[in-house]
């Protein structure tokens, strides 16, 4: 158990020095000259030359990541070309928007996709599993943006139900979270299908039935107790979606989140914010991941630990 | 009349897979409807026609003359996508040939040497797995500066770290099976031994990813083109014709609905023909579920 553990979070640090190395590379080796971009575009050689110094960019590259890192460390993501404040304050001050909108996007995929694939598992080879299944398929082909746009011309445009765009209260969160929820949760839903399907053939499912337990209580209590598993370790690795899928629909949807901040930095080419939310992220998506595999076998005593 | 067990075969399958050609068949139609683009396109893409906008200055909704209306310029929209469904495959094949190249070699080699060489192939794949693809596609466009070409490296760069983990695992698998350790036992080149008797193995999953992998190459540049960081205007792309004209979404909803169909429908096909492919090339897909 402790050495499963111990090598878990070993291998998790190990993964986000690489993804810092990553980040450090695009902002400071690969770009023509950080140190011209910084100083501005009427900046004289002297002027770049002593932002170049001051950004520590005539060290050695092995003394410049070391700095990086004790930055990093520090809390400090470096500053922003454009607006020239620290990249960290701009993105706490829309971090709580974001995770708003990931919960409640989470929370809406996760409903979707459930109940369309208990179905799909319950009825399976009828009418509405096809139905179901094809319509999942919808979900992943259709870009984000045009769900969110469309939507949000129905909705809001045409029927008026809901706010265009904005933030403040709950029915501004409704579209966004839908946007991603709706074509999310088709995926979801073939998860929870295939995982369903698996567990309602198991022995136990059997004895359950045979004691008399009604088909209600067999699926939604024995069965999902055991098919929400895979659905689980699903969410750690999804995160990746689930925060591209925010960055989109706050465009959209004009959430003044992290998304926004990222779609306002791409317009102005504002790399070290760019940088700064892949990076975090990045980190976002290592951690939830080494939570998932270390909450795993609390859940389901039959995962090794190993 | 009577069929031949081949036909007969042949329409068994189609019978049983005919959502994935009709996937097929409206991929190829799609196809059809890009290289003929010059025939079949109405007007020319880029001419801001006088008559292509109203009185006050705002695009025409779909009518005789104009079949899916115009654009802010007053462009035709229905030859701006007949065009952009150029670019839109163009990138789609070059990306994901990319991709898949990079991938497969890297997974055939992680997969077939193992060891230091493998094993750093592999770490690298963990941590480009940690990044979300568009994110990082986001950072380097912002870097690179994008052209049509850039764009198209930027998705293969972050596109082929899937394919790589599949050609690895199935090559480990390939490995260590009696006719590969006995083409080994005889002498034959490693090199050798990868292109004439692993790859050919591995041309069926190749094939379904490549199908497969069009879709998800299709959906990042119109991604990143709707964010204005992909193909740039006056080019037409499918995303960046929503990317020019969303602010006018309240007012001329078609500007925003037939390029998302376009782009959705595209995606859909290549997600339909590529499921019906591995089902057909490989019905031994561990946990699939009937």
């Amino acid at each position: 158990m402790f050495r499963y553990v111990l090598s878990r979070i070993g291998q998790s640090a190990a993964i986000l020095f690489g993804v810092a190395m990553m980040t450090f590379a695009l902002l400071y080796v690969v770009p023509a000259d950080p140190a011209a971009q910084v100083a501005g575009r009427s900046a004289t050689h002297e002027q770049i030359e002593s932002v170049r110094h001051e950004m520590g960019l005539d060290r050695p590259l092995p003394v410049q990541f070391g700095l990086y890192l004790v930055h990093l460390a520090q809390g400090d993501l470096g500053r922003s070309y454009v607006q020239r404040s620290p990249v960290s304050s701009l993105l706490m001050a829309r971090l709580p928007a974001t995770l708003l909108l990931l919960s409640a996007a989470i929370l809406a995929e996760l409903a979707i996709g459930m109940t369309a694939g208990i179905i799909a598992a319950v009825d399976r080879g009828k009418m509405a599993d096809r139905l179901i299944m094809l319509l999942a398929f919808v979900g992943v082909s259709t870009p984000r943006f045009v769900m969110g746009i469309l939507l949000l011309y129905l909705f809001s445009v045409e029927l008026g139900w809901f706010p265009i765009g904005g933030y403040g209260t709950a029915s501004h969160l409704v579209l966004p979270a839908l946007t991603i929820g709706v074509l999310g949760g088709g995926w979801y839903s073939r998860m929870m299908r295939s995982s369903m399907v698996e567990v309602l053939n198991q022995d136990y499912i059997r004895t359950a039935r045979a004691k008399g337990a009604g088909e209600g209580r067999v699926v939604l209590v024995h069965g999902l107790r055991n098919a929400f598993l895979p659905i689980l370790a699903m969410i750690g690795i999804d995160m990746g979606q689930f925060m591209s899928g925010t960055v989109v629909v706050e465009s959209v949807y004009g959430w003044p989140g992290v998304g926004q901040l990222m779609w306002e930095s791409i317009q102005e080419i504002d790399i070290p914010v760019i940088m700064a939310i892949t990076l975090v992220a990045a980190v976002a998506i290592v951690v939830s991941n080494l939570l998932v595999d270390l909450i795993a076998p609390l859940i389901d005593p039959r995962i090794k630990m190993d | 009349m009577g069929a031949t067990p081949e036909q007969i075969r042949v329409l068994r399958l189609a019978k049983r897979h005919w959502l994935g050609l009709s996937g097929a068949v409206v991929l190829l139609a799609i196809v059809a409807a890009a290289l003929l683009a010059p025939e079949l396109a109405p007007y020319d893409p880029n001419d801001q026609l006088a008559d292509g906008i109203s009185a006050d200055g705002s695009p025409l909704p779909p009518s005789h003359e104009h079949l899916l209306g115009t654009d802010l310029l007053g462009r035709d929209l229905l030859s701006r996508l007949l065009f952009g469904a150029r670019t839109s495959l163009v990138i789609g094949m070059v990306a994901n040939g990319i991709s898949i190249t990079i991938g497969t070699l890297l997974g055939l080699v992680a997969g077939y040497v193992r060891g230091t060489l493998g094993g750093a192939i592999m770490r690298f794949t963990d941590l480009m797995m940690a990044f979300p693809a568009l994110l990082l596609a986001i950072a380097l466009s912002a870097i690179f500066q994008p052209s049509l070409w850039i764009v198209a490296m930027v998705i293969a760069m972050v596109n082929w770290v899937h394919i790589a983990r599949v050609i690895y695992t199935e090559t480990i698998a390939l490995a260590e099976r009696d006719f590969i350790v006995a083409t080994r036992a005889l002498g034959a080149r490693p090199v050798h031994v990868l292109l004439h008797h692993v790859l050919p193995h591995l041309l069926p999953t190749i094939l379904v990813w490549s199908t497969l992998g069009i879709a998800s190459t299709v959906l990042l540049e119109a991604t990143l083109s709707y964010l204005g960081i992909g193909v740039r205007p006056p080019t037409p792309s499918w995303g960046n014709i929503i990317f020019e004209n969303q602010t006018y979404f309240r007012s001329a909803p078609w500007l925003v609905f037939f390029p998302g169909v376009a782009i959705a429908l595209l995606a859909f096909s290549c997600n339909l023909f590529g499921d019906a492919l591995r089902d057909i090339l490989d019905p031994h897909e561990i946990g699939r579920v009937r």
